[in-house]
């Protein structure tokens, strides 16, 4: 339970409240995870929040997060030039379904900052190119400039990907799509019998994506989605992140959606 | 050579008329190529025309001070823009402005008021078929208007 | 078949000589004792620190201490604290950490101070199912913490079978009691009439017999072994409450939208005392407690309470926001949900909920009340 000190060797501000961290065990080997992994960040005084891992499972060297500063955790965490030491506990939480859908069209639907816990699944399988058919992201902003890892998307399409990306509302200059992201599902042509989805983003976002993605014929058992509740010990101790009968930390983040949907038609469950 | 009412019946909105439908609704059209940043709707002025986007893309756009143009949503291939042709006063109610180069079908929204008016058939299943598409956008408005991004998702 | 444990007898004159016993091994001694019209657990050393000759009235809503006609020493059931204030602390300090010029962590350290060697003296049967039930919550994960570990192992428990069910009592219906059978050291039966006072001893371990060797004490007869059935027999039959367990996952998973739940949310306070008092409830939060210049920092762990606003609060709000959800929350994870997130109900049938609760709430009527509506047979639902 005691968090091992990490030392901040990068930081990089990809949007007004966004930046990106890079980390290095100050001592130890360094942390290896899955893609869908999360770890509970402390910063000196300010409190411990759970963040997904955003960085390159083939390369664990670098502990990478994204972080958006909503509140004085994650404010003080962002704040963290390099030279600042954080604390870290985990991995934690179990991982995206990477490994055995070999043969699949995988289709990454993102929203917001939901990019951010997704981008290890992308680069893992884009290491892995041949082993899958399609490879689609179907990734939804607010804004242009809210947008996540826009400089790598043009990296991605090279090795494979198909990236389709939307925006809420942009000014005229941008030459993209404009609207929610459930519009780029209808679009984007999904052979429903061969394609698996993996979701992350605003749980209002996840269940209209997941509405498009089901009315275009992918069954409910081959999407799965990364949750979120308040999450304080990572460990299945605290008892904050229960949603039903399941703990978030210990037996999510990342569920099937076949497993979630009666729990989350509840409200305020 | 696909002719008119051939690139008019694979337009997703008008699946399932029959040939004789087709025939009255592409007897509205002509096809049209425009340049990227021309504006083919202006918010207020007379709606008489719709569009079905064969290649391109169309931005549909409010304008408000201070603020500038603001794009609200982004038109593709397959997809009608407009329908304020078909419901009184016939004013468009917001821009339309062409992307990139596209090419377009252009119906005289008149035109085909007026053959409506004279064939029920045709009205209605025109009718049900642009208010099913009119839900289908309302409701991704409406995810639109809650701004997911802006206040939820922290702790990532 | 089973063979029956040997059973032993200690006089009431040497009970003291228990305590000793354990105060010579090193020991810090807690048991029941009496502050402020309850009874708490507390330390004690002599048999004259308990509650002797009291009972406790219990009912929803309503506790009171009342002089018996005996001399009982364990003449009542259990009060509003569990030995859960021991197994999972109500404030803990996990590490401490130095804060450099630039916010960040050094020196990451976990507190040097082991916890006291404890001796429970008066754990009843359902309290020891508790423990067993935080074990699998805290220990039974994949990341157990050693401080947790610590404050389990070592403790001698001297558990009680009650003489008496309490007015709010169902460890019949959660088959948690009213007799232990396992996770003691020793257990008591106390035998107490105008010309005895005694208690019949069952051995649990070896660490028991050992101790119990040290006292004085006689082999058990037939009619003293009788005679500690009589009284377990005559406990089961007080049970001041009754839950029907069957299948209640399922019920309640079918119900979560139950008209009941508005109805009991009009009379919730969402004051959390039920999770104060419950021996299961678990949960905590944690939080960082610097110095003015904020160059230590502790990480101090707390109970919290599923009732409070905050406890579901994420960036953009609490997902249980409503009296209603909060109290459904902790009725399901208590009968329901804990199945299938730790293998077993949550509820051991104390009723210290229902006694507790300033309105008198009690989740066996509750249960009740929504299994009877799908049987056509409650008005109300």
């Amino acid at each position: 339970m005691v968090p091992e000190p990490f030392v901040v060797v990068d930081r990089r501000r990809d949007t007004a409240d966004t930046c990106t961290l890079q980390l290095e065990p100050c001592a130890g080997a360094p942390l290896r995870f899955s893609p869908g992994q999360f770890t509970m960040l402390s910063a000196g005084g300010a409190g411990e929040v759970p963040i997904s891992i955003s960085g390159d499972p083939d390369r664990p060297e670098r502990l990478v997060h994204t972080v958006r500063a909503v509140g004085l955790a994650t404010a003080a965490i962002c704040g963290g030039s390099p030279g600042a030491r954080l604390g870290v506990r985990g991995p934690f939480g179990g991982p995206w379904p990477v490994a055995g859908i070999e043969g699949a069209d995988v289709v990454v639907a993102a929203g917001g900052i939901g990019l951010a816990p997704l981008r290890p699944a992308i680069l893992w399988l884009l290491a892995r190119r041949e082993r899958f058919g399609r490879l689609v992201l179907l990734y939804g902003g607010r804004a242009p400039d809210q947008l996540l890892y826009r400089d790598e998307l043009g990296a991605w399409s090279e090795r494979g990907l198909e990236a389709h990306v939307t925006v809420d509302s942009a000014g005229p200059e941008w030459l993209g799509h404009v609207g929610v992201v459930t519009r780029l599902v209808h679009r984007a042509g999904l052979d429903p019998a061969r394609t698996v989805v993996m979701s992350c983003g605003p749980e209002v976002m996840m269940r209209f994506t997941v509405s498009a993605l089901t009315e275009c014929g992918v069954p409910r058992e081959r999407i799965y989605a990364s949750m979120e509740r308040n999450m304080q010990c990572g460990i299945g101790h605290c008892g904050h992140c229960q949603l039903g009968p399941t703990l978030i930390c210990r037996d999510g983040p990342v569920y099937r959606w076949s497993e979630l949907e009666p729990w989350l038609a509840i409200r305020e469950l | 050579m696909r002719t008119l009412e051939d690139v008019v019946a694979g337009a997703p909105l008008l699946a399932g008329l029959s040939r004789s439908h087709l025939g009255l609704i592409a007897g509205c059209g002509r096809n049209q190529r425009v340049d990227g940043g021309i504006y083919l709707l202006r918010e207020g002025e007379p709606a008489d025309r719709f569009f079905l986007i064969r290649e391109g893309a169309v931005a549909l756009e409010i304008h408000s001070p201070g603020r500038g143009a603001i794009i609200i949503e982004t038109l593709h291939p397959g997809e009608m823009v407009g329908w304020s042709w078909l419901f009184a006063p016939y004013r468009w109610q917001l821009d339309g402005r062409t992307v990139e180069p596209t090419a377009l079908v252009a119906f005289d929204g008149a035109c085909l008021r007026g053959k409506c008016e004279a064939d029920h058939e045709l009205g209605y299943q025109l009718m049900s078929r642009f208010a099913a598409n009119l839900v289908q956008r309302l409701q991704a408005t409406r995810l639109q208007l809650l701004d997911v991004y802006g206040n939820d998702r922290a702790l990532r | 078949m089973a063979t029956a444990p040997a059973l032993h007898v200690i006089d009431r004159v040497d009970f003291d000589a228990l305590l000793g016993a354990l105060a010579g091994r090193g020991y810090s001694l807690v048991g029941p004792s009496v502050r402020d019209g309850a009874i708490v657990y507390d330390e004690i050393a002599v048999a004259t620190d308990l509650p002797v000759g009291l009972t406790d009235e219990q009912d929803g809503g309503h506790y009171r201490l009342v002089a018996r006609d005996d001399r009982a020493l364990f003449g009542y059931a259990v009060g509003p604290q569990s030995f859960k204030r021991y197994q999972l602390p109500a404030e803990v300090t996990l590490w401490s950490a130095r804060v450099d010029e630039r916010g960040g962590l050094t020196e990451i350290e976990e507190p040097a101070t082991r916890p006291p060697r404890y001796a429970f003296i008066g754990a009843r049967s359902c309290e020891l199912h508790a423990m067993g039930i935080l074990d699998r919550v805290l220990l039974g994960g994949a990341h157990p913490d050693p401080a947790d570990r610590a404050r389990r192992e070592d403790v001698f428990i001297v558990a009680v079978q009650c003489g008496q069910a309490g007015g709010t009592c169902f460890c019949v219906s959660m088959g948690t009691g009213p007799v232990a059978d396992r996770g003691f050291d020793l257990a008591l039966t106390e035998i107490v009439d105008d010309q005895r006072h005694h208690f019949i001893v069952e051995v649990g371990t070896e660490r028991g017999a050992g101790v119990l060797a040290g006292v004085p004490h006689r082999p058990a007869t037939k009619e003293d072994r009788e005679e500690a059935a009589a009284v377990h027999a005559r406990t089961a039959s007080q049970m001041g409450r009754e839950l029907d367990t069957t299948q209640i996952k399922e019920l309640l998973y079918r119900n979560l939208e139950h008209p009941r739940w508005e109805q009991v949310a009009e009379r919730c306070l969402t004051c959390g005392n039920c999770t104060m008092v419950c021996p299961t409830c678990f949960c905590t939060t944690v939080e960082d407690v610097t110095d003015l210049a904020g160059t230590q920092v502790d990480r101090v762990q707390r109970w919290d309470s599923c009732f409070t606003v905050d406890y579901s609060g994420t960036h953009g709000g609490a997902v249980r926001g409503s009296a209603r959800s909060r109290y459904r929350q902790w009725m399901t994870h208590k009968l329901a949900t804990w199945y299938d997130q730790f293998d077993s109900s949550g509820c051991v049938g104390c009723g210290r909920c229902i006694t507790w609760c300033p309105v008198g709430i009690d989740l066996t009527e509750e249960a009740r009340a929504i299994r009877d509506s799908e049987r056509g047979t409650d008005a109300d639902a």
